[in-house]
């Protein structure tokens, strides 16, 4: 027998590994390496929250109690996943260009962007589902307590609930909220979540195949023993048989968890397909062994021992003391998993939903100019992730682990089963309107209230017998188990048929009576036409809004890099050049849903709202969307379209023009400056040569004279070809480096070598810390040609009257910096900005140099990855080389 | 259903038509499938009224849901495979993108 | 009609080569370096032709040359404009600021000498 202790270490690491996993695939995806985090093998797993602990366990309980009616649960799912193409395809699609965050976003963006609908579906949601979150804790505590023994003190099992739920409560923080936008999607949670489901049905299978092959001996023994057992004739409760799988196949669809993994992490459309056939796949291994184990269970238990629980005790019972606990584990993983994503989904809504508009409403100024809004949001999803647990658990302590729970999946169920009016009437009916949404949602609920989660509790614990048996206020068609006296239906079909009868019929009724607001009408079109997106909802009055406050509000919500990359490319999709574009329709539109994977739909435009001061919709809109006049719209939109590239192509145009000018006037420039540079020194060589030749009479101090000129012009011009080559290699960036490793000393002292020392000027070069002993590994020539450069230049402009030029090495570790700094007149600030430029010469007397000289070596220490400075000292000028990070770093 | 592309040709080219009909099969899949599992509802059951026939064998009737239930997954399996090109999308359909 | 040319150009070899050219042929040639002081010193000295670089420190040949033309003392000074820039441009600008002779560097002297006795014909 295993100890509890030794179950807990079990559990201790097995959840140690799940952290550890949805850490890694947080981080894999981070670093953009999750592409394998996104199959549609890990999407079909994560599916897999649909089985709780409630179908782990309880499957075989009620399977025990009931025989085949246990598998109406996963029937249901199972043909709505057959049949994606109806409706799954959809709302995924749908679910994805709205960019829909939760149930509640969905029907709340479908119905007007109503925050009322969202905050009624967000409420009924948490009222469904606490208590089947409690439920999950119940079955974690109640496993534990198996291995516990009949010695368990209510403590422990109080203190096991708690910490299970303090650590569901951490790991959905943790992984959860990482990233804000719900579309961003949580990798860690979605990988740990496809863990849990391999953990679970492998769990299953194994205590499966043992009861098959392990106690009945084989396939056929078994089918003996099942017909043999007490289950072993089928009896069927018929109307159940039919209403449950209806339930199942609904609640599948309108769970906040099943629309968080089914729609809102879903990467791409195709892995639904997969899913369709291998996620029923899994529901069939889910409960294939379910009918074996309860037979076996029924048989070789004590009479009276809890069927739940067979999926532990019988493998207890045969000794089997390690397929136990691996049964335990895929308990616990069913348990974990639906919390977690249960929470996920709806801390979305309330934070999206209720906190969110609360605190915008309180913010005097309105969302442009309060502070981080995603702070705000962040806090408000962690803060609901925690009371939603809390709710759970407080439930789990009030109901203290009752026999009330074993229904609660059930009727949990029925209660979320009263969205599925409201979501699939929008989305194929464009007659829903808001109120017929609302009625339809509050009748089901009040139904399901009065119906199905009172009457659980029991005769005499909220409803008292009285009403039972003769209706509130003793209005006999108001029994909560026989509505207007038709009497004789299981409760539970009882509750789902009138719930969502009198849901819908109210949803149509009221709809088919109230009009729908203009944004109503827009946002059905979308919804129903979703697969054929010619006509675009046009929302909003695009003149009012300026790009820098949408800019500053995007920024407070999606982050300042996020929203700023989203303005970018939008101005690079409208051909402008900078970081604003043009705030047009469209472009709010594409805002307004990037905002809503944030903070939900309603939210997202109640804040542009504010920016934009309301949103226009024309009658032509109206005219188009009532009377199915989409060709006109489409035509107009067209134009438009065309209209709008017009424009635009203009606007290109015309910039494209104005670069080309500002090209062509620096190129004149320059043409203008290297002909300069060429024909001067030309015109004394060819003036002198012909006075050369054409002088008679010059004595042989005029040739001399005249004939060095020439001599010096050439020099001159040929140094500049030089120059000017060099620069256009390196410019064009054709110069290949040859890296050479030297001491930074060596290269100096070469350098003032090759500039004539201090012999051939009166320049006095003095060295201040050069002893440093730095190696570098770069283009020792280039670098040494910088320095030459700056040596030569001290020597031909420093104006002193006793010229001195100090070189002096920094060495920051890293960084290296050698300063060359003379004591000449420092450079006027207006001259410093264009000393690098070409051709600029400042100072220059005898107009020996080009003009080359400093922006060859700019250009030489950008190519080695450095950067060349000035800096004017009140005692002369700084030239400052940084030699490149990578250089220095070699040196170390 | 293909009064789209009846203007510009009677016929549409054989792989199409196979196409089609495929997306057919695969919206009429869960038909059958609803059709298939609420059968059992009509089997005699043990809480039936004295004199009815003798309730299915509980071996039968688990037998027969999870036979019905491989038959769907093989059955969507094959049409995912039969219609998915190499990208494994399902291939655009004009029509069968629209609303039904 | 004298012979005083004062030469407004900042490359030491081209005023030494024009000097010489100049001198020989018996012109009095007064040199200065800076478009800045050019316009004044021509008002100083007042000679009888003017050389003028396009491009000089502190102020171009252009403007120097619509500074005289201003003044109505020297509205028909002869001014031959050197310039090393070579673009079709400069030589619209020069002509339309009243330039009467207008030459590209390199030149040969020949062309230079011919020039210049050119416009002390027309001068006279």
């Amino acid at each position: 027998m295993i100890s509890v202790n030794q179950l807990v270490g079990v559990s201790l690491v097995y959840v140690a590994f799940l952290f550890a996993i949805a850490f890694f695939a947080e981080r894999a995806s981070v670093r953009g390496r999750g592409a394998w985090l996104r199959s549609p093998l890990v999407y079909t797993l994560s599916l897999s929250i649909y089985c709780t602990a409630w179908t782990f366990y309880g499957a075989v309980g009620y399977a025990a109690r009931s025989g085949m009616e246990f598998v109406t649960i996963y029937l249901g799912p199972s043909l709505v996943m057959i049949g994606w193409w109806w409706v799954l395809r959809k709302l995924v699609r749908i679910g994805r260009a709205q960019r829909a965050t939760s149930v509640a976003d969905l029907i709340s963006a479908r119905y007007g962007k109503s925050n009322l609908l969202a905050i009624v579906v967000t409420l009924m949601a948490v009222v469904g589902v606490t208590p089947y979150i409690a439920l999950q804790l119940q079955s974690v505590t109640l496993s534990l307590s198996i291995f516990s023994g009949p010695e368990v003190s209510e403590s422990l099992t109080i203190s096991t609930a708690f910490w299970v739920a303090f650590g569901l409560a951490l790991f959905t923080v943790l992984f959860g909220t990482r990233n804000l936008n719900a579309n961003e999607r949580h990798d860690g949670v979605v990988i740990a979540i496809a863990v849990e489901a391999v953990v679970k049905l492998i769990a299953l299978l194994a205590v499966g195949i043992f009861v098959v092959w392990g106690i009945a001996g084989g396939i056929a023994p078994m089918m003996e023993r099942i017909d043999a057992s007490p289950i072993g004739e089928w009896s069927m409760d018929r109307s159940r048989w039919v209403a449950l799988t209806a339930l199942s196949a609904a609640a599948f669809l309108a769970l906040p968890r099943m629309f968080q993994v089914l729609v809102v992490e879903n990467e791409d459309e195709r892995h639904l397909q997969i899913a369709s056939w291998a996620f029923p796949v899994y529901l069939m291994l889910m409960s294939l062994f379910v009918v074996p184990i309860a037979v076996i269970g029924l048989d070789i238990m004590p009479a009276g021992s809890n069927p739940d629980l067979f999926v532990l005790t019988v493998p207890l019972a045969e000794g089997q003391g390690g397929l136990a606990t691996l049964s335990f584990l895929g308990g616990f993983s069913s348990a974990t998993s639906m919390v977690i994503v249960a929470t996920l989904a709806l801390s979305t809504m309330v934070s999206n939903h209720v906190v969110m508009p609360v605190w915008l409403s309180t913010q005097a100024e309105g969302a442009q100019v309060s502070g981080d809004v995603r702070n705000v949001v962040i806090l408000a999803r962690r803060a609901s992730i925690l009371v939603i647990i809390g709710f759970g658990y407080i439930y789990y302590r009030l109901s203290g682990g009752g026999s009330a729970l074993a229904a609660i999946g059930l009727i949990s169920f029925a209660g979320v089963a009263q969205f599925l009016p409201a979501m699939l009437g929008g989305i194929f009916w464009r007659g829903a309107t808001r109120w017929g949404a609302l009625a339809g949602l509050t009748v089901g609920f009040a139904v399901w209230i009065f119906c199905s989660l009172l009457p659980s509790f029991g005769p005499d614990a909220v409803l008292s017998a009285e009403v039972f048996d003769n209706g509130i206020a003793g209005l006999g068609w108001l029994r909560p188990q026989a509505l207007f006296g038709i009497e004789g239906i299981d409760p539970t079909v009882h509750a789902v048929v009138w719930s969502l009868t009198l849901n819908i019929g109210a949803f149509l009724g009221v709809s088919l009576l109230t009009f729908p607001t203009p944004l109503e009408r827009l946002q059905g079109a979308q919804f129903v036409n979703v697969f054929d997106h010619s006509t675009q909802a046009r929302g909003w009055d695009a003149a009012l809004a300026t790009s820098e406050d949408l800019m500053i509000m995007a920024q407070r919500i999606l982050g300042p890099n996020d929203a700023l990359s989203l303005f970018r490319e939008e101005a690079q999709r409208q051909g402008l050049t900078g970081h604003l574009p043009e705030p047009t329709q469209g472009f709010l539109q594409t805002l307004e849903r990037e905002l809503a994977g944030s903070v939900g739909s309603a939210t997202a435009h109640a804040m542009i709202s504010q920016l934009v001061g309301g949103t226009s919709v024309s009658v032509e809109d109206l005219m188009a969307v009532a009377d199915e006049s989409a060709q006109i719209l489409e035509y107009s939109n067209r134009l438009e379209a065309k209209s709008a590239e017009l424009s635009r192509t203009a606007r290109q145009l015309r910039e494209a023009n104005a670069k080309l000018t500002a090209l062509s006037v620096q190129k004149d420039a320059f043409l203008g400056q290297i002909s300069h540079e060429l024909r001067t020194p030309m015109t004394s060589i060819r003036s002198f040569s012909e006075i050369l030749r054409d002088t008679d009479g010059l004595d042989q101090a005029e040739k001399t004279k005249y004939a060095s000129i020439i001599h010096g012009e050439t020099i001159r011009l040929t140094r500049l070809l030089d120059d000017l080559l060099d620069l256009s290699v390196l410019e064009n960036g054709q110069v290949s480096l040859n890296l050479d490793s030297g001491s930074l000393r060596d290269l100096l002292e070469q350098a003032v070598l090759s500039a004539g020392g201090d012999r051939s000027t009166h320049l006095t070069v003095k060295y201040a810390r050069a002893d440093t002993g730095v190696v570098l590994t770069t283009d020792l020539d280039r670098l040494r040609q910088v320095f030459i450069n700056l040596i030569t230049n001290a020597q031909k402009y420093c104006d002193a009257s006793k010229p001195e030029l100090s070189i002096d090495v920094i060495d920051m570790g890293a960084r290296v910096q050698v300063v060359f700094h003379d004591n000449g007149t420092p450079i006027a600030a207006e001259a410093r900005a264009l000393i690098f430029e070409k051709f600029a010469r400042i100072n220059d007397k005898d107009g020996s140099g080009a003009g080359l000289g400093l922006a060859i070596c700019r250009e030489i220490m950008t190519r080695l990855g450095g950067d060349i400075t000035h800096e004017p000292r009140p005692d002369g000028n700084a030239f400052v080389v940084h030699l490149p990070a990578q250089a220095a770093l070699a040196a170390q | 259903m293909s009064d789209a592309s009846g203007k510009t040709s009677l016929f549409l080219e054989r792989r199409s038509y196979r196409r089609r009909r495929m997306m057919d099969a695969l919206r009429l899949l869960p038909v059958v499938g609803v059709l298939l599992w609420i059968l059992p509802v009509f089997w005699p059951s043990a809480n039936d009224a004295a004199g009815a026939p003798p309730p299915v064998a509980m071996s039968g009737a688990v037998t027969y849901v999870f036979v019905v239930w491989a038959g769907l997954i093989l059955s969507g399996m094959g049409l995912w495979l039969a219609l998915a090109d190499p990208n494994g999308r399902i291939h655009k359909d004009p029509v069968s993108e629209r609303d039904p | 009609m004298g012979k005083h040319v004062l030469l407004v150009e900042d490359e030491i070899n081209i005023i030494e080569a024009i000097q010489f050219l100049l001198s020989r042929e018996g012109w009095q040639v007064d040199t200065h370096s800076d478009g800045a002081t050019a316009v004044d010193t021509v008002r100083r000295m007042r000679p009888n032709l003017v050389v003028l670089d396009y491009m000089l420190p502190g102020k171009n040949g252009i403007d120097i040359l619509t500074e005289l033309r201003a003044d109505p003392d020297f509205q028909n000074l002869p001014v031959l404009m050197l310039t090393a820039r070579g673009q079709s441009r400069d030589r619209e600008l020069a002509e339309r600021a009243g330039v009467s002779r207008f030459m590209t560097k390199p030149f040969s002297n020949t062309e230079v000498m011919t020039a210049v006795r050119d416009l002390v014909q027309l001068a006279q």
